[in-house]
């Protein structure tokens, strides 16, 4: 059982296979994607993901784009944003949109580990909350 | 073309600052800007007070010649009429009384006391001549019974033309004097009644015509010789030589009209006008002399005073002429040299920019593989930790390894970082604030490095400094930039840091002073290019001081440097104050 399924989406295919790799080995579970085209797509097929790792420049659709159109069609997911330099602006912009966290490239594969699993912990809480409440409205009914 | 720059070229050496007369562009600006000016005034100026002048000169002179001729006309007129009375006087009693009668000397004497009563002493004494030229009776003051006339030369004329005035001539007497004769016809032998005319009564009539103070009367016959004896006054200039009185019996038979006027110079180079006109039926000519500087001293005034206004103008167009290029060449000079420095910052900004863009490109290329390379070395990090691998006895040194690909990949990505926010555009979180507050935060926060390098620091803050609009964690970036730096320079001996604070022209300027080691000039132009360092390898990137540049331009400031080597460096930081609405 992993601690996580995760989406990791960058253009960089070594990068991603690398930290794949790192990342699996730290009891993730993995899916890559190299666009934000490709990670909605694989969202949409795999609806049990719980975290994106999404790289906010992108060439096509960018990181906060695709963060967007994540938080439209999958509100539950919690989005970790990776930027390539640390623009407090765009962070910030990424917040606003929803996003659970950032993290500099390269980063701390520690670091990225335990923000992940914070990510998950916050989405299954949520799932938790919402599961109570659905639990509370069919008691309320059979009542 | 050399032989006429000389005089100018000193002459601007003389009058405009060195540094500017010594470019060459600059020198034949003022030259031709003074030759433009002086041409343009001098010329129209000259040619119209000439005209005026000679215009002045040629009237003068006709009304000079006019009065010249009137008078020559009129004294003239009385000298001839003088003449002819006497010889009508003559002739009249040569008729009335007849050769007997006046034969009596006693007759004759009477006659005489009766003209001397009517016209005073105008005849000096009468004589009867017979045909043979033997005067047979005389009344005057004179023993000249008897004398002989038959080779004189009016008594030669006298028998020719009936009637005769002699030239003016010596004579038996031995004293100068004329003689007017008369003949008559007496039982078909003609005889002569002559008399002589004073002398000195005649000169007088002749003499008298003057005006002016060089104005001088005379008579000259065909001969050139004087026939009066101009009195002279000490003023007066001379007779002139028997030359130029032969000369002027030429020029004026060959003049037309009444009147002849010439202009001569006599032996002494004084050039006089002279006035003539012919008497005694063109057998003498009356002359009138007077010196040119005397008879045109009018027009010679003018001519000294047109002379002089002409020196005075041409003096002061001269003067405005180098005055005003002066100011002109001064100013553009002045003008050329800030373009130049503006030229220089636009093209410094230009070439940060450029470098800029270009750092951020590099930068955001490198940074991926940068990371890809430490994700690697974090992946084979993560392998060793697998059993098989702990066992091996390299283990230490790779693990030591990765750790410095990992360090060093993180040494890249600082930089890259600082290259990036070195280029950067878009703008932080920007705020209103004093910038005393910011000065003062950042002493307090580099309190222990300056006290650690034994460096004392000194604020002196402006009051009432208008706010700033800026990105809080920017300005203490470039700060703290400037007075890591002030440390650096003044080194381990310690030094003095002054920040101080003062508003201009609608900045807010910092200026942090220290004294340190200072900047050569031959770097002073390059300390905001990213790369440039003095530090050894490792010890600074050289992008401190290219982020503070990027900061602040896009802040819309400006940072100024100026150093001294071994005295100090003071780095001025412009801020635009923001706008009070």
């Amino acid at each position: 059982m992993s601690l996580a399924k995760v989406l990791f989406v960058d253009d960089e295919v070594p990068f991603v296979e690398a930290l794949t790799k790192r990342l699996t080995k730290r009891d993730l579970e993995i899916i890559p994607a190299y666009s934000g085209e490709e990670a909605i797509k694989k969202l949409a097929e795999q609806a049990s993901t719980e975290v994106v790792i999404l790289d906010v420049k992108m060439p096509g659709m960018d990181g906060i784009e695709t963060l967007g159109e994540i938080k439209k069609k999958f509100p539950l997911v919690e989005v970790i944003m990776l930027t390539g330099h640390a623009t407090v602006e765009s962070a910030i912009e990424g917040m606003k949109l929803g996003a659970f966290d950032y993290l500099m490239k390269p980063c701390e594969i520690d670091q990225l580990v335990s923000k992940v699993r914070e990510a998950a912990a916050k989405k299954r809480q949520h799932e938790e909350k919402i599961m109570q409440a659905r639990l509370k409205e069919i008691t309320m009914r059979r009542a | 073309m050399k032989s006429s720059d000389m005089p100018f070229d000193t002459l601007f050496q003389r009058l405009f600052p060195t540094h500017v007369i010594a470019n060459p562009h600059y020198r034949s600006l003022a030259r031709n800007m003074v030759l433009i000016i002086i041409s343009v005034s001098m010329v129209p100026m000259i040619v119209v007070s000439s005209t005026l002048y000679l215009q002045f000169r040629h009237s003068y002179r006709e009304k000079v010649n006019d009065h010249l001729s009137e008078l020559v006309q009129k004294h003239k007129q009385n000298i001839d009429n003088f003449l002819q009375e006497r010889l009508t006087d003559i002739r009249l009693m040569a008729a009335r009384n007849g050769y007997h009668r006046l034969r009596d000397e006693v007759i004759l004497k009477r006659n005489l006391e009766l003209l001397q009563q009517e016209y005073g002493s105008v005849f000096v004494d009468l004589g009867v001549v017979d045909a043979d030229g033997r005067q047979v009776a005389y009344a005057g003051p004179f023993k000249l019974a008897e004398a002989n006339y038959a080779d004189a030369d009016w008594f030669k004329q006298a028998l020719k033309h009936d009637q005769v005035i002699s030239d003016v001539f010596l004579g038996l007497r031995g004293l100068p004097h004329f003689i007017v004769a008369a003949q008559s016809v007496e039982n078909g032998s003609p005889w002569i009644l002559r008399a002589t005319i004073d002398f000195v009564f005649f000169n007088n009539l002749v003499d008298n015509i003057r005006i002016g103070s060089t104005g001088l009367a005379f008579i000259l016959n065909r001969e050139g010789r004087l026939q009066t004896t101009p009195g002279l006054r000490p003023s007066a200039s001379g007779v002139p030589e028997a030359a130029v009185l032969q000369r002027l019996w030429g020029v004026m038979s060959a003049g037309t009209g009444d009147v002849r006027i010439a202009l001569q110079e006599d032996s002494r180079g004084v050039e006089n006008i002279y006035a003539g006109a012919f008497l005694k039926g063109g057998s003498w000519l009356l002359i009138y002399q007077q010196s040119a500087e005397d008879a045109f001293a009018d027009l010679h005034w003018s001519f000294m005073i047109t002379t002089l206004i002409m020196a005075v103008g041409a003096a002061s167009i001269f003067l405005m002429a180098f005055a005003l290029s002066r100011v002109i060449v001064i100013r553009s000079a002045k003008a050329d040299e800030e373009k130049k420095l503006m030229n220089q910052k636009v093209v410094e900004t230009g070439k940060l920019a450029s470098i800029g863009e270009l750092a951020a490109g590099v930068a955001h290329e490198i940074n991926n593989p940068v990371a890809i390379m430490v994700e690697e070395a974090g992946w084979i990090g993560d392998l060793l930790e697998e059993k098989e691998f702990q066992d091996s006895k390299n283990l230490e040194e790779f693990k030591r390894a990765l750790a410095q690909i990992q360090t060093q990949g993180r040494r890249c990505k600082d930089i890259t970082f600082k290259l990036l926010s070195f280029a950067r555009k878009t703008t932080a979180t920007v705020q209103e604030i004093q910038i005393n507050y910011v000065i003062e935060d950042l002493v307090a926060l580099s309190a222990q490095r300056t006290k650690f390098s034994m460096v004392e620091v000194k604020t002196e803050l402006g009051e009432g400094l208008p706010m700033v609009r800026v990105s809080i964690s920017e300005l203490q970036q470039v700060f703290l930039n400037l007075i890591n730096n002030a440390v650096d320079a003044m080194g381990n001996k310690g030094g003095r840091l002054t920040l101080s604070t003062r508003s201009q022209n609608g900045f807010v300027v910092v200026d942090v002073a220290d004294t340190g080691c200072g900047i050569p000039a031959a770097n002073l132009s390059r300390i905001f290019d990213p790369f440039f360092t003095t530090k050894a390898v490792g010890k600074g990137a050289g992008l401190g001081l290219s982020i503070c540049y990027g900061i602040i331009n896009k802040l819309g400031g400006r940072i100024e440097a100026a150093s001294t080597v071994d005295v100090g460096t003071t780095f001025s930081v412009y801020i635009p104050a923001a706008k009070s609405d």
